[in-house]
C-alpha cells in the first residue's frame, strides 16, 4: 500500500459543546470528549438522541452555543465553516453528484483544491482502485448499486486526505448483506488509512463492530463513553444495558451476605436492603435439575435461531428472563427448567 | 382518424394466434377499435381548431401577389427582418434577466423563512393575472412622462429620465410578468433539492459560488431550460403590452398587427405569423430535447 494512503492522526476535542435550536429546545447538552488520533469513534443512540448534531458540530455544519470549542488537534476551529475545516464526510443517502461520472465525483474535492490534472488523475485512479471500482470510473451514478455508491463516497472523502472522516449513519440505506460486506470494508479502511474517524449510527451491532470506543448517547447527553466490551460488561445504567444487546433483569434482596431471588438465595457480599441485577441472557445456562441457587420456571417460548435457541423462561415470580442456549435444543413451550446463575456475572446498575 | 383505423388493421393479424389458443373474448382484442373511438372527439376538435386554420393560414400566407415568395420576403424585407431580430435580441434579454432575477429569489424564498413569507410568496403571483394592457399602464405609470422615475430624475438632475415607450420600457413590463412563472418554477425545484448535496460539496473545500455553480445550478437546469422557454416563447408572442406602450415599437407582434389592419398586407401578415409559430415552436422544442423532456410538465 503507497503511503500516500496513510494519514495524519488528528486528536478532535469537544469543549462545553451544547446546542440550543432557535426555537429553544436543546438538542445538545453541554459536551465535552477527546477523541485520539487515529481513533474511530462511533456515536450510539436512538434517533433526537443528540448524536448527529454532535457530528456537525465537528463537521462544522452547525456551530455550538456560545462558549463551547470544536479543536482539531491544537487548532480551534470553531469559527471555522466546513469548508475550510479539511474533513470528510459519508452520508446516509450517499450524496453523490448526480450530474458527475464515478471519477469526477471522487476527483471534486481535488479539483476544488486546485491540485493539477496530472495528479488529480494519479490519485484518484489510486483511491479507486483501493475501493475496488476502479471499472466503474466512467460510470453515471444512478448506473450504480447501492453498496458501490457508498464506496464511491468513501472514496471522493478520503481522496483529499482530510483530518477527520466523519460518516453520518452510512450503512442504514443498504440491505443486512451488503451492511455486513460494506462494514467489514470501512473497518479494514480505517485501520490502514489510520485517520480519525466519527462514525454515527443507531445499530448497536455496527458501533460494536467498528469502535475502538462507543460514546452511547440519549437525550441530549453522553450516558457512557467506553470500549465496546467496557458498555457492554459495565454498562454505567440501566438504559445503556437495555440499548446494548439483552439483558436480563433480577430484583432481589439482600440480606446478610446473601440475595434473595424468588425462592433462590446466592451468596451476595452488599449492604442490605433491596437490589435490581442484570444478567446477560448467555451469562444464564440450563441447569440439570433443582439445586441450591437454581432459578426455576418453565419455557414460555423457544425461538430457533440457527446456531443457538433463544428460550424465554418464566420465572413464577418476577419478569421473564431470555436464556441462550444450544441451537440444536429440544425444549419446547411448557416445558419446567432451572438455570444456573453466576454470580461473577450479575451486574448491580443504579 | 385514418391514421388509427390503420393501427387498428395492422394489429389485427398480429392478434390471430391468440384467438386460435382459445382466448377470442379478452377484453384487450378490442383495443385499438376502442382507441380509435375515443381518440375520435379529441382528433376531430384538433383538426378543427388546429390543423384547418394552420393550414389555410400558411396558404394565405402563400396567397398574395408574390405567392410563396412572402415566406421569403418575411426575411428579406429589410423592416421585417429587422423587426424579427429586435424580438428575438428583447425575448432572448427578458430570458436571462427574468431566470437570473427568479433564480435568485426564488432560492431566497425557499430557504428563508419569515414573517410576512407567504403574503410575499402569494404577492409575487400578482402579475400572473394581469392583462397585458394593464401591465403598460404600470410601465408607463414607473417611467412614462408623468411617472415615478422622471418625477425623481427632474428633481435630483434637472433632466426627466423617460423610457417607458421604447423597447426598454417593454424590456422591463416583460421581465415584470415573466418573474411570477420562472420563480414558482424555481421554487418547486428548490423546494426538491438534497440539502446533503451541498454539504457534501461544502466537506470537500467548495466556497459558496462553486457550490451554486457545480451542485444547484445543476440541479435546478431542466426547471430552468422549461421556464426559460416558456418564457422566450411568451415574449416572442406578447401583444398587449407593446400595444399599450406604442404603436412604434418594432417588435414582431406589433408588425403583424400593423400589416394586417394598417398596410391590409394580410399575406405578410400570414407569413410572419407563420414565422413567428416556427421560431416559438423551435425554442421550446430545443428546450424539451435539452431538458429530457420535463417542459411540457413544467408548464
Amino acid at each position: 500500500m503507497p503511503d500516500s494512503f496513510h494519514l495524519d492522526a488528528v486528536p478532535v476535542r469537544l469543549e462545553g459543546c451544547s446546542k440550543t435550536w432557535p426555537g429553544g429546545a436543546r438538542a445538545l447538552e453541554p459536551l465535552d470528549l477527546a477523541i485520539h488520533g487515529g481513533e474511530t469513534i462511533v456515536f450510539l443512540g436512538p434517533s433526537g438522541c443528540g448524536k448527529t448534531t454532535t457530528l456537525r458540530l465537528i463537521a462544522g455544519l452547525e456551530s455550538p452555543d456560545p462558549g463551547g470549542r470544536v479543536l482539531f488537534g491544537d487548532e480551534d476551529v470553531t469559527a471555522l465553516p466546513i469548508e475550510r475545516r479539511n474533513v470528510g464526510m459519508v452520508f446516509q443517502s450517499y450524496a453523490l453528484f448526480p450530474n458527475m461520472t464515478v471519477a469526477e465525483n471522487v476527483a471534486y474535492g481535488l479539483k476544488v483544491r486546485k491540485v493539477s490534472r496530472g495528479e488529480r488523475a494519479a490519485r484518484v485512479g489510486e483511491m479507486l482502485d483501493l475501493m475496488h471500482l476502479g471499472e466503474f470510473a466512467g460510470r453515471r451514478i444512478d448506473q450504480l448499486s447501492g453498496g458501490q455508491r457508498q464506496r464511491v463516497a468513501l472514496a471522493r472523502a478520503l481522496v483529499v486526505r482530510p483530518r477527520v472522516l466523519l460518516l453520518d449513519e452510512p450503512l442504514t440505506a443498504l440491505d443486512a448483506k451488503l451492511r455486513d460486506s460494506l462494514r467489514l470494508e470501512i473497518d479494514r479502511l480505517l485501520r490502514t488509512l489510520g485517520i480519525t474517524a466519527v462514525y454515527v449510527t443507531h445499530d448497536q451491532g455496527e458501533a460494536m463492530a467498528l469502535g475502538d470506543r462507543i460514546v452511547v448517547m440519549a437525550r441530549g447527553r453522553v450516558a457512557q463513553v467506553g470500549t465496546p466490551r467496557e458498555i457492554y460488561y459495565q454498562p454505567a445504567d440501566g438504559f445503556v444495558a437495555d440499548f446494548i444487546g439483552t439483558m436480563n433483569r433480577l430484583s432481589g434482596r439482600v440480606g446478610g451476605g446473601r440475595l434473595a431471588v424468588g425462592r433462590t438465595s446466592l451468596p451476595w457480599p452488599a449492604p442490605d436492603g433491596p437490589v435490581e441485577l442484570l444478567v446477560r441472557p448467555e451469562d444464564l445456562a440450563l441447569a440439570d435439575g433443582e439445586a441450591d441457587g437454581h432459578l426455576d420456571g418453565r419455557v414460555a417460548a423457544a425461538v430457533f435461531l440457527g446456531d443457538r435457541t433463544r428460550l424465554v423462561v418464566e420465572p413464577p415470580d418476577g419478569p421473564a428472563l431470555t436464556v441462550d442456549t444450544a441451537g440444536r435444543s429440544d425444549l419446547a413451550r411448557g416445558d419446567r427448567v432451572w438455570l444456573r446463575v453466576d454470580p461473577a456475572r450479575l451486574l448491580a446498575v443504579p | 382518424m385514418s391514421a388509427c383505423t390503420g393501427i387498428a388493421a395492422t394489429r389485427s393479424p398480429a392478434r390471430s394466434p391468440v384467438r386460435s389458443r382459445g382466448r377470442p373474448s379478452s377484453p384487450a382484442g378490442h383495443a385499438p377499435l376502442r382507441l380509435a373511438a375515443l381518440l375520435a372527439p379529441a382528433a376531430a376538435v384538433f383538426a378543427a381548431f388546429f390543423l384547418l386554420p394552420l393550414v389555410r393560414l400558411i396558404a394565405i400566407g402563400a396567397g398574395g401577389a408574390e405567392g410563396w415568395g412572402a415566406y421569403l420576403a418575411t426575411l428579406t424585407d429589410p423592416g421585417h427582418l429587422d423587426s424579427l431580430v429586435s424580438t428575438l435580441a428583447l425575448s432572448a434579454g427578458v430570458t436571462v434577466a427574468t431566470l437570473a432575477i427568479a433564480t435568485v429569489a426564488g432560492l431566497f424564498l425557499v430557504r428563508h423563512r419569515f414573517p410576512g413569507h407567504a403574503l410575499l410568496v402569494a404577492l409575487l403571483t400578482f402579475p400572473l393575472a394581469f392583462p397585458g394592457a394593464v401591465i403598460g399602464f404600470m410601465v408607463i405609470m414607473l417611467a412614462g412622462r408623468q411617472g415615478l422615475i422622471g418625477t425623481v430624475t427632474q428633481a435630483l438632475t434637472g433632466g426627466r429620465l423617460v423610457f417607458a415607450y421604447s423597447m426598454a420600457g417593454l424590456f422591463l413590463g416583460y421581465v415584470y410578468f415573466s418573474i411570477p412563472r420562472v420563480i414558482l418554477t424555481v421554487m418547486a425545484a428548490a423546494e426538491k433539492l438534497d440539502p446533503r448535496l451541498e454539504e457534501a460539496a461544502r466537506s470537500l473545500g467548495a466556497p459558496p459560488w462553486r457550490v451554486a455553480a457545480d451542485v444547484i445550478l445543476p440541479a435546478l437546469k431542466p426547471a430552468l431550460i422549461s421556464a426559460g422557454a416558456l418564457c422566450f416563447a411568451t415574449a416572442m408572442g406578447a401583444f398587449g403590452t407593446a400595444f399599450t406602450l406604442a404603436t412604434r415599437i418594432n417588435v414582431l407582434p406589433m408588425t403583424i398587427y400593423t400589416e394586417f389592419t394598417l398596410q391590409a398586407n394580410i399575406a405578410a401578415a400570414a407569413a410572419l405569423s407563420v414565422l413567428l409559430g416556427l421560431i416559438t415552436w423551435a425554442a421550446l422544442a430545443l428546450a424539451r430535447s435539452a431538458a429530457g423532456g420535463s417542459v411540457a410538465a413544467a408548464g
